[in-house]
C-alpha cells in the first residue's frame, strides 16, 4: 500500500526553478530584504576570513594534525547521540502534549520547554556537583545503599546528558507546533482507508512531522557543535573548546577565526545533511478542505506510564536542578551570604528577550517566504548563511561584530539596538526553523483564494498567511527569548556599558565560586522565562488557525 | 501577497532605541570625605576553633576632584563583578564620579581591546592575570611613577605599563579526609610519584596555570619541564576548566588535590562552612609550585579620562582599596603596612621562588609545550 505522505510527494509539481542567469524568480520585495537579512547574519564569517588569512602559517600547522581530527571525532560522537536523543525524548513529549488526552498539556508544555533556559554553565554545574562520583545523589544513597562513590560522569556521559537535557526543547517547540497545524484530513484518510492509529502515526504523522523535527534537529545539532559551558565543566573536549583554548589562553584571534572556520566548514555538512533528508517533499494538502481541530487520542491504558515518562523527564529536566539550585540558595543564606536584588535585571533581561524575538520574527518573514515559496539555488544559499552565526561559539561572534560596530558603525557600538542585532545573528535560525516548517504548510492555494476574492496582498498575508502561520512563530518568539535570556558572551561584550541581565549575573557570581547567588539568579532565569512561555501556550490555545473552523457557508 | 512583506519589516524593524548615559558634571573644587570603613567580620582560624571578631577602622581619604568631568570613567574589568563592584561602588561614592564598568572575562575583553584598537572607550583595564594585560600592552601607556613605586618591582610590568593589584598565590589543594600535610611531597616532582596516579587534577588552559609553568621554564628550563608535565600527564592528572571545580571536586573528595590558586579555597570555605573537606597547602620546598602572582591594572593609551583613570588606580592601591583585597577577596595585598587576612598564611611565610613576573611573559611557548605534551589541543 502507498502511503497518503508519499503519494503527496510525487504528485507535487516540483519543477525546475531558477532558469540560468537569473537568481530567482520571487519578487524584489521578497528577494531584497531576504538577501540584507543573510548579508548580515553572515558577516561574522566575512571577519573569519579576515582574520584567519592575518594569521599566518604557524595557524595553519597547528589546523593540520592529528589531534585536530581527533578532536572532530569526538565532536561528531557527541552532536550525532545529543541530537539523536534529543529526537527520541521531543517526538513522544509532542505527540503526548498535542495529539493525546494526557492531563494538563499546557502545563506539561511548558515545563518541558523550559530547561532550554537554563544556562549551560549552570547545567554543567548542577550535574557535576548533582551526578559525581561522589556528588548529591552519591550521598544520598550512601546511607541507604551503601554506595561510596557513582560511575564517573565526567566526559562523554556527561556532556551527552547534559546537552541532551538542554536542547531537546528545540525539537519539541517546532514539533509541537507542526503537530497542531497538521492538516487532519490526511489521518482521517487514513484511517477511512483502514489503517489502525499506529500505522496512521507512522506513515502520516511522522513523515508529516519531518520538516520540523529535521529542522530542530539541526538546531540541537548546532547548538551541541557551539556549546562551551556544559562540555568545559564536564570536561570533554569537542572543537569548540578548543576554540575557547585560544581566545582564554593564548589570546590568539588569528588561530581561533582559522578554527572557527573549520567549526563553520562542520556546520555546513551537517546543514547539507538536513536538506538532503528533507528533500523537496510539499507538506501541505492539494485538495480542497478545510483544516479542522485534529483530535485528541485517548491513552487508555498507556495513561499512566505517559504521566510516568512526562514526571520522570520534568524531574530530571527541571525539577532537579531547580531543587539543586534551590538547595544552594538556602545553604548560602543558612552560611549568611547576602542575596542581592535583581528587580533590575528581570526587567532588562525580558527587555532585551522581548526585542531580540520579535526582530528575528521580523527580520524571519521574508527569508521564509523566499524559501518556501521559491526554491531555487539562490534561496538555499541565503538560508543556510542566515546559519552563520548559531553555527559558531558566541564569544566569536560578539568579537567579530566588535569589529564591524567600531570600523562601520561606531554610533551603534555598545547600544541597546547592536546588542539586539547580535542576537539576531546569534539566534535567527531558531525563528527560521519555525516559521519556515509553518509556512511550508501553508496551502499557496489559500493565499491565491483570497488574492482572487479580491484581498489586497497585505490584507492577504495579515488575515490569511499570518493567522495560519502564528503557531509557527510564535514557537520562534518562544525559542528566540528562551535563547536570549541565558545568552552570555554577547551581552557582556555588546551590551551597553553597565548593562546587566540575570545571564550575567548568573555567570559573574557562578564564575567565583559565589554559588548561592548564582543559584538565585539562575532560578529567576528559570522562573521569569515560565511566565510568557505559558502566556503564549495560553495564547495558542485560541489562534484562529487552530480553533474549529466556523460553519460558514 | 509580495508588497505586505514589507509593510510588516518595516513595523518591525522600529525595534529599539538606546538610551545615552550621560555624566553628572562635578564641581570643581577639593572634597574631603570622611568614610567609615566596616571592614567585614573576619574569621580567624586557630586550631579548628572560630572565633569572629569585628574590626572597625576609621580611614581618611582626600580627593582632588578634576574639574568640570562630564566625561564618565570606563572600566573594563577582568575581574567578576561579584568581587570587584564593592570596591568600584566604595571609589563612585568617595570621587563623585561617574564610573561605568563592563565586566567580561579576562581574554574576553582583551581581545575586544584589539578590535576596538584606537577606537576602545575604555580607560583603565582591570585584568585578572598579566597575560591578559600582556596581550594589549601595546595599547596600554604608563602609569605614573609614583603609583608603580607602591607595589614591589615583581609584581609589576618592567615598562611601567601595569601594576599588580593583589597577589595570589600558587597552592596545592588537598583532601582532608584522605591526606594530611604530612603525606604531600616538599615540592612539585613529588607527584610524580605512580603513587599519585589518577589522583590529582589541574586547569591546562587557566592563565595562572600556564604563568606556574612559564616559572618552571624559567627555573629549571623546557626539557626538565616538559619531563614534569609528560610525568603527571602519564600519571592520569585529570583535566579541568578552571579552578572553582578542582576545588569543589577535592572538597568532595573526587580528587584528592589539585594545582588551583589559593583564595577559591576561602569562597567554598564560606559557602561551605569549616566542614569543607580541602585546605591549601604551600609546597615548603618552593620553586614554580610556589609562585605569587598578581591581578594588575593598566590605563590605556587612548584613554578620554586620564585623570580618572589615574585617580582609580591610586584609589585600588590606597590602603582602603588594598585592604578590601586583603579582607574580601582573600588576596594579598601589595602595598607594604596592609596587612592580609589572617587566616592566609603570611607572603613571607611563603617559599616563592625568585622570578620576576616580567620572567613569566612566554605564555605562547608555555602554550605550545603544553599541546605537543598533548595537554592542550
Amino acid at each position: 500500500m502507498v502511503s497518503i505522505a508519499r503519494v503527496i510527494r510525487v504528485s507535487a509539481p516540483g519543477g525546475p526553478i531558477g532558469r540560468m542567469g537569473r537568481w530567482t524568480r520571487a519578487p524584489a520585495v521578497i528577494w531584497v530584504p531576504a538577501l540584507a537579512v543573510a548579508l548580515v547574519l553572515a558577516l561574522p564569517l566575512v571577519y573569519l576570513v579576515i582574520r584567519t588569512v592575518g594569521a599566518g602559517d604557524d595557524a595553519w600547522a597547528l589546523l593540520f594534525r592529528w589531534r585536530t581530527v581527533m578532536i572532530l571525532l569526538r565532536t561528531v560522537a557527541l552532536v550525532v547521540t545529543v541530537t539523536a536523543a534529543s529526537v527520541a525524548i521531543a517526538v513522544p513529549v509532542a505527540w503526548l502534549t498535542v495529539r493525546s488526552n494526557l492531563p494538563w498539556p499546557r502545563f506539561w508544555s511548558v515545563v518541558a520547554a523550559l530547561p532550554l533556559v537554563i544556562p549551560s554553565f549552570v547545567a554543567g554545574l548542577v550535574v557535576q556537583v548533582a551526578l559525581g562520583p561522589r556528588g548529591m545523589l552519591q550521598q544520598a544513597l550512601e546511607p541507604i545503599f551503601g554506595v561510596t562513590e557513582l560511575p564517573p560522569i565526567y566526559g562523554f556521559p556527561g556532556a551527552a546528558l547534559t546537552l541532551t537535557l538542554l536542547s531537546y526543547p528545540y525539537v519539541l517547540l517546532p514539533a509541537q507546533s507542526s503537530l497542531r497545524r497538521q492538516d487532519p484530513s490526511f489521518e482521517d484518510a487514513s484511517r477511512s482507508l483502514g489503517h489502525g492509529r499506529r500505522a496512521t502515526f507512522r506513515r502520516i504523522t511522522l513523515p508529516l512531522l519531518g520538516p520540523a523535527v529535521g529542522a530542530g534537529s539541526l538546531l540541537v545539532a548546532l547548538y551541541t557543535l557551539t556549546d562551551f559551558g556544559a562540555v568545559s565543566l564536564l570536561r570533554y573536549e569537542t572543537f569548540t573548546w578548543a576554540i575557547f583554548v585560544q581566545f582564554e589562553s593564548a589570546f590568539n584571534r588569528g588561530l581561533a577565526a582559522a578554527l572557527s572556520l573549520v567549526l563553520v566548514g562542520f556546520a555546513a555538512v551537517i546543514l547539507a545533511a538536513e536538506a538532503l533528508a528533507r528533500g523537496r517533499a510539499r507538506f501541505h494538502g492539494v485538495g480542497p478542505g478545510v483544516t479542522g481541530e485534529p483530535a485528541r487520542v485517548p491513552l487508555g491504558r498507556w495513561m499512566i506510564p505517559a504521566v510516568g515518562f512526562m514526571t520522570a523527564l520534568a524531574t530530571l529536566a527541571l525539577v532537579g536542578p531547580m531543587g539543586v539550585l534551590g538547595y544552594w540558595v538556602v545553604r548560602g543564606v543558612a552560611a549568611g551570604e547576602t542575596l542581592v536584588g535583581v528587580g533590575d535585571l528581570v526587567l532588562n533581561s525580558l527587555l532585551v528577550a522581548a526585542l531580540a524575538a520579535l526582530a528575528a520574527a521580523a527580520a524571519s518573514l521574508p527569508v521564509a517566504a523566499l524559501v518556501v515559496r521559491y526554491p531555487s539555488r539562490f534561496a538555499w544559499a541565503i538560508e543556510r548563511a542566515t546559519y552563520t552565526g548559531f553555527a559558531l561559539p558566541g564569544i566569536v561572534v560578539a568579537i567579530a561584530l566588535v569589529f564591524f560596530a567600531v570600523n562601520l558603525a561606531r554610533p551603534l557600538y555598545q547600544t541597546l539596538p547592536l546588542l539586539i542585532l547580535a542576537y539576531v545573528v546569534l539566534f535567527f535560525p531558531a525563528m527560521l526553523a519555525a516559521v519556515r516548517s509553518a509556512l511550508a504548510q501553508v496551502r499557496p492555494s489559500l493565499e491565491d483564494a483570497a488574492r482572487t476574492l479580491g484581498r489586497s496582498p497585505i490584507a492577504t498575508l495579515l488575515q490569511v498567511t499570518l493567522p495560519l502561520i502564528w503557531p509557527g512563530i510564535a514557537a520562534g518568539i518562544g525559542l528566540v527569548f528562551l535563547l536570549t535570556m541565558k545568552e552570555l558572551p554577547a551581552t557582556l561584550i555588546l551590551g551597553p556599558i553597565g548593562f546587566r541581565t540575570l545571564a550575567t549575573a548568573t555567570w559573574s557570581a557562578a564564575s567565583e565560586a559565589f554559588f548561592a547567588r548564582a543559584a538565585m539568579s539562575a532560578l529567576v532565569i528559570v522562573l521569569v522565562s515560565g511566565v510568557p512561555l505559558l502566556l503564549l501556550r495560553l495564547h495558542m490555545g485560541r489562534v484562529p488557525g487552530q480553533d474549529p473552523p466556523p460553519a460558514r457557508q | 501577497m509580495s508588497l505586505t512583506r514589507r509593510a510588516l519589516l518595516r513595523g518591525g524593524a522600529a525595534a529599539a532605541a538606546a538610551v545615552p548615559v550621560l555624566a553628572a558634571c562635578g564641581e570643581s573644587e577639593v572634597v574631603t570625605k570622611e568614610v567609615i570603613k566596616e571592614v567585614p567580620v573576619e574569621k580567624i582560624v586557630t586550631q579548628e576553633v572560630i572565633k569572629e571578631v569585628e574590626v572597625e577602622r576609621v580611614v581618611t581619604v582626600t580627593v582632588t576632584q578634576p574639574p568640570s568631568e562630564s566625561q564618565p570613567l570606563v572600566i573594563y574589568s577582568g575581574r567578576s563583578e561579584s568581587l570587584v563592584d564593592p570596591i568600584i561602588q566604595q571609589f563612585r561614592s568617595v570621587s563623585g564620579l561617574d564610573v561605568q564598568v563592563k565586566y567580561a572575562g579576562t581574554p574576553a575583553l582583551a581581545a575586544t581591546l584589539l578590535e576596538e584598537g584606537d577606537a576602545s572607550p575604555a580607560d583603565v583595564f582591570f585584568a585578572q592575570d598579566p597575560g591578559g594585560l600582556g596581550a594589549v600592552e601595546s595599547m596600554l601607556s604608563p602609569l605614573p611613577q609614583e603609583l608603580l613605586d607602591r607595589v614591589p618591582a615583581w609584581a609589576r610590568s618592567p615598562e611601567g605599563l601595569w601594576a599588580g593589584i593583589s597577589g595570589r598565590a600558587r597552592v596545592v589543594v588537598y583532601n582532608t579526609d584522605r591526606l594530611s600535610p604530612a603525606d604531600l611531597p616538599d615540592d612539585l616532582w613529588g607527584f610524580t610519584d605512580p603513587s599519585w596516579r589518577g589522583r590529582l587534577g589541574w586547569p591546562p588552559t587557566n592563565a595562572s596555570f600556564q604563568t606556574m609553568v612559564t616559572g618552571m621554564r624559567t627555573e629549571w628550563g623546557d626539557a626538565r619541564t616538559r619531563e614534569w608535565l609528560d610525568a603527571m600527564h602519564a600519571n592520569e592528572i585529570g583535566i579541568f576548566p578552571k579552578n572553582t571545580p578542582i576545588v569543589a571536586a577535592t572538597g568532595a573528595g573526587e580528587l584528592d588535590g589539585g594545582f588551583v590558586n589559593h583564595y577559591y579555597l576561602h569562597r567554598f570555605l564560606a559557602a561551605e562552612g569549616e566542614t569543607f573537606a580541602a585546605r591549601n597547602y604551600h609546597l615548603p620546598g618552593g620553586g614554580p609550585g610556589s609562585l605569587v602572582m598578581v591581578a594588575g591594572a593598566g590605563i590605556l593609551g587612548t584613554a578620554a579620562n586620564r585623570p580618572a583613570a589615574e585617580q582609580f588606580v591610586n584609589f585600588l592601591l590606597s590602603t582602603v582599596g588594598q585592604q578590601y583585597f586583603a579582607s574580601s577577596t582573600y588576596e594579598y595585598p601589595l602595598v607594604e603596612g596592609v596587612k592580609a587576612s589572617r587566616i592566609l598564611t603570611p607572603l613571607a611565610d611563603i617559599n616563592k621562588p625568585a622570578i620576576a613576573l616580567a620572567d613569566l611573559a612566554d605564555l605562547e611557548g608555555t602554550q605550545a609545550m603544553l599541546r605537543e605534551a598533548g595537554i592542550l589541543p
